[in-house]
């Protein structure tokens, strides 16, 4: 799949970098590159609120901070929450003339743990609540990275983490992967969408559709994690266009309720990959046998064609 | 000003919180504070409080939420209790070292199992060392009154910290008591809107809640401490100016019949009212008692606690939290350790009582200090005494 806009690159995006090179990232991480893209694309007048994980930790390490916008971080599952009292805050302040009014998005971030295990009430909650100006990103790498490469809730079957090891009784991960963005759909709201930093100028559309519509919104951003998954840090942006491309994490929105693929792979014009070319080459799913890989072919085949029929409705 | 009017405890807070004028709550329905939070979403439906009310999904979410409306630099309030404050533990330790000056209204209640509603302070105790200012009420005025310095004091740029006033859940949250409101104009002249140093704004952006390491996080919790220290001075400011303002006067420590007491009971809360009473009853019988309640919690008021307790032979600490497995109770604990550098102290008693809201009438105060008295005689003090336990 041709990303459409490789040709005009420098003149379609933001130039400033809201997100300051000289964090402490791995070397290849594609989650801190997600946040410069999303970053790219919100621009200036908007306040942060980071969960605890990989991002909080390398970018704000007292006295340094790598974030050119107003950022606080309060605790692991409540940067949802931490958001909405911003969006309050600014609402009520502006309101009473007491701050001059003007359009400002509340951002919540957080990795797959803080957003889909211990971090999922609370997100639930700020949806429900149907907040204006209010925008929740997930940055997912699969796993608690930043503690050291545990499972979660939206890690995928058969990968080995360093609490679903792989074992002669384990196959590593042992349940599928959790759909977090149609539950966010679940909640109606305007705008949600998938998408992945091997695909920049989608996920910076993305973002900016997001804001356009006002919220809230739900953006999951499938973050490729070298240290994590186990594969050598150049190839982040490849892995992660393989995930689009095999169908493993297919790339759509969700715009007040209705599918529409934004990445679309069928059979009549390009061939969806096979996913073993998207899993050889991961330490994390090394241990994997060609039954297993074969089982997870089908699953992924399942669920593409559930999702394909829902852009249909 | 002067007219008393007869209202619900936890109304009268409300009303609070209405002239204060706050611009966010959020919060979380708890027994007993529920009515608290109640009268405001109707007051905000009503139009008669111009504020932001979210109705989050957990208290978690509540204090989060006000974290990040104070961030915002919004004046912000949320009222809990019990199981309630258990869960916004986890940001109770976020709020106040990152300088957010939000106030909440604790109605002190049990923390389960076994469950039960009614009031004892395990809720509060099990937070004391969270880095809020602390203050315990005794009535629905002080309630009042104390809400209203609350944010005054949170606010102050020499404080910056968030308050919370303890309140007895049910014997206090949920009594009509006669009280003498204050017009919109003398709050307005005591509080000003909240004027924050940093804010979470696009126009000027700065990162709050960064993540340290060993080489500067002890530094980090010394400014804190000091900050928490320092605040008792301008809590005393605060207090002051209003009693100017209202005739109500307030201290950290409170004495009553004290002058030739030999013997004091030490309260804290609602059992302060309580007590005075049964001063007065035991003074009639010609025992010379007094009383010395707490008002401030944190910080701890030390010196003004040794220079009121240091005078009496006997201290007889009620309170209303047994510290599982430990040496005493968290009062006695703390006036104990307070003591400790002096050459003469008094004899201290503790008793732990009235756990889980059992009533804890008049003649059980004669009983305590019949066994403090005998006691101290015999010289067979225990180092608490869990009073009242049917055998
Ligand atoms: C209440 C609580 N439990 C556990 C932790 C420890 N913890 C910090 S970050 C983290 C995992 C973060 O994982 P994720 O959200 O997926 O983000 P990532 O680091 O992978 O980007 C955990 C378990 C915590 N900070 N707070
Ligand atoms: S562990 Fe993974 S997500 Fe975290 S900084 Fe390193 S590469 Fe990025």
């Amino acid at each position: 799949m041709i990303d459409r806009y490789r040709v005009y690159a420098p003149n379609l995006t933001n130039q400033k970098e809201n997100f300051a090179e000289g964090h402490r990232a791995c070397q290849g991480c594609a989650e801190a590159l997600a946040v410069r893209h999303v970053l790219k694309a919100l621009g200036d007048d908007i306040v942060i609120a980071n969960a605890t994980g990989c991002m909080e930790i390398v970018s704000s390490p007292l006295p340094l901070t790598s974030w050119n916008v107003p950022w606080i971080h309060v605790a692991f599952e409540n940067a949802a929450a931490v958001a909405s009292g911003m969006n309050a805050g600014l609402k009520a302040l502006m309101r009473k003339g007491r701050i001059p009014k003007k359009r400002i998005i509340s951002v919540g971030m957080a990795g797959d743990g803080g957003t889909s295990d211990i971090g999922l009430q609370a997100l639930s909650g700020a949806l429900e609540r149907q907040h204006k100006d209010f925008m929740y990103v997930c940055f997912d790498n699969e796993a608690y990275m930043n503690t050291g490469i545990q499972r979660s809730s939206s890690t995928p079957f058969g990968a080995a983490t360093t609490t679903s090891p792989s074992g002669s009784k384990s196959i590593g991960q042992a349940t599928w992967k959790k759909n977090m963005s149609r539950i966010a759909a679940a909640h109606n709201i305007p705008y949600v969408a998938t998408a992945c930093s091997s695909y920049p100028f989608d996920l910076q559309e993305k973002v900016k559709k997001a804001v356009a519509l006002g919220g809230p919104s739900y953006i999951h951003v499938l973050s490729v994690c070298p240290t994590g998954w186990r594969i050598p840090s150049h190839l982040a942006i490849k892995y992660g266009r393989l995930a689009v491309a095999t169908g493993v994490f297919p790339l759509y929105e969700v715009v007040h309720g209705k599918y529409r693929m934004t990445a679309h792979i069928d059979e009549k014009s390009e061939k969806r990959r096979p996913v073993v070319d998207y899993m050889k080459g991961q330490g994390r799913y090394r241990h994997l046998s060609e039954e297993h890989i074969e089982e997870i072919q089908k699953r992924v085949d399942k669920e593409y064609e559930e999702l394909v029929k829902l852009t249909e409705l | 000003m002067t007219n008393r009017i007869g209202m619900e405890v936890s109304l009268m807070v409300s009303e609070a919180v209405k002239l204060a004028n706050v611009d966010v709550i959020a919060a979380y329905p708890i027994t007993p504070q529920t009515h608290i939070v109640e009268h405001l979403s109707e007051l905000v439906a009503d139009g008669e409080l111009d504020a932001e009310y979210i109705c989050v999904e957990s208290e978690h979410s509540a204090m989060s939420a006000c974290a990040g409306s104070s961030a915002a630099g919004a004046r912000t309030y949320t009222a809990t209790a019990s199981q309630g404050l258990q869960l916004m533990s986890e940001i109770l330790y976020a709020v106040a070292p990152m300088r957010l000056p939000v106030v909440m209204t604790v109605a002190n209640r049990t923390v389960s199992a076994p469950l039960t509603i009614w009031n004892d302070h395990s809720d509060i105790m099990a937070n004391r060392d969270c880095g809020w200012i602390m203050i315990f009420v005794e009535n629905g005025q002080e309630d009042f009154d104390q809400t209203i310095c609350a944010f005054r004091i949170a606010e102050d740029r020499r404080v910056l910290l968030p308050v919370i006033v303890n309140m007895d859940g049910f014997i206090l949250s949920h009594v009509i008591e006669p009280f003498e409101p204050v017009d919109q104009k003398t709050v307005d002249s005591f509080l000003p809107p909240f004027d924050p140093i940093y804010t979470m704004h696009p126009d000027r952006p700065v990162t709050m809640g960064a993540f340290t390491m060993p080489e500067i996080f002890t530094e980090t919790k010394m400014a804190h401490d000091v900050a928490l220290r320092e605040s008792e001075a301008v809590i005393k400011e605060v207090w002051e100016e209003w009693g100017k303002l209202t005739g109500r006067h307030y201290t950290a420590v409170e004495e009553y019949m004290t002058d030739d007491a030999a013997t004091v009971f030490v309260t804290i809360g609602s059992f302060s009212e309580l007590g005075m009473e049964v001063v007065d009853a035991m003074r009639q019988k010609g025992v010379k008692v007094g009383l010395v309640k707490i008002r401030l919690f944190r910080p701890f008021p030390t010196e003004d606690i040794l220079s009121a307790l240091t005078k009496f032979k006997n201290v007889l600490v009620i309170e209303r939290f047994l510290a599982l497995g430990g040496v005493c109770g968290p009062l006695a604990e703390q006036i104990k350790a307070a003591m400790y550098k002096l050459k003469d102290t008094p004899n201290i008693v503790d008793f732990v009582c009235g756990l889980s809201g059992r009533d804890v009438p008049p003649e059980e105060f004669f009983g305590m200090y019949e066994t403090a008295i005998n006691a101290i005689k015999d010289g067979t003090v225990k180092e608490f005494y869990l009073w009242g336990v049917r055998e």
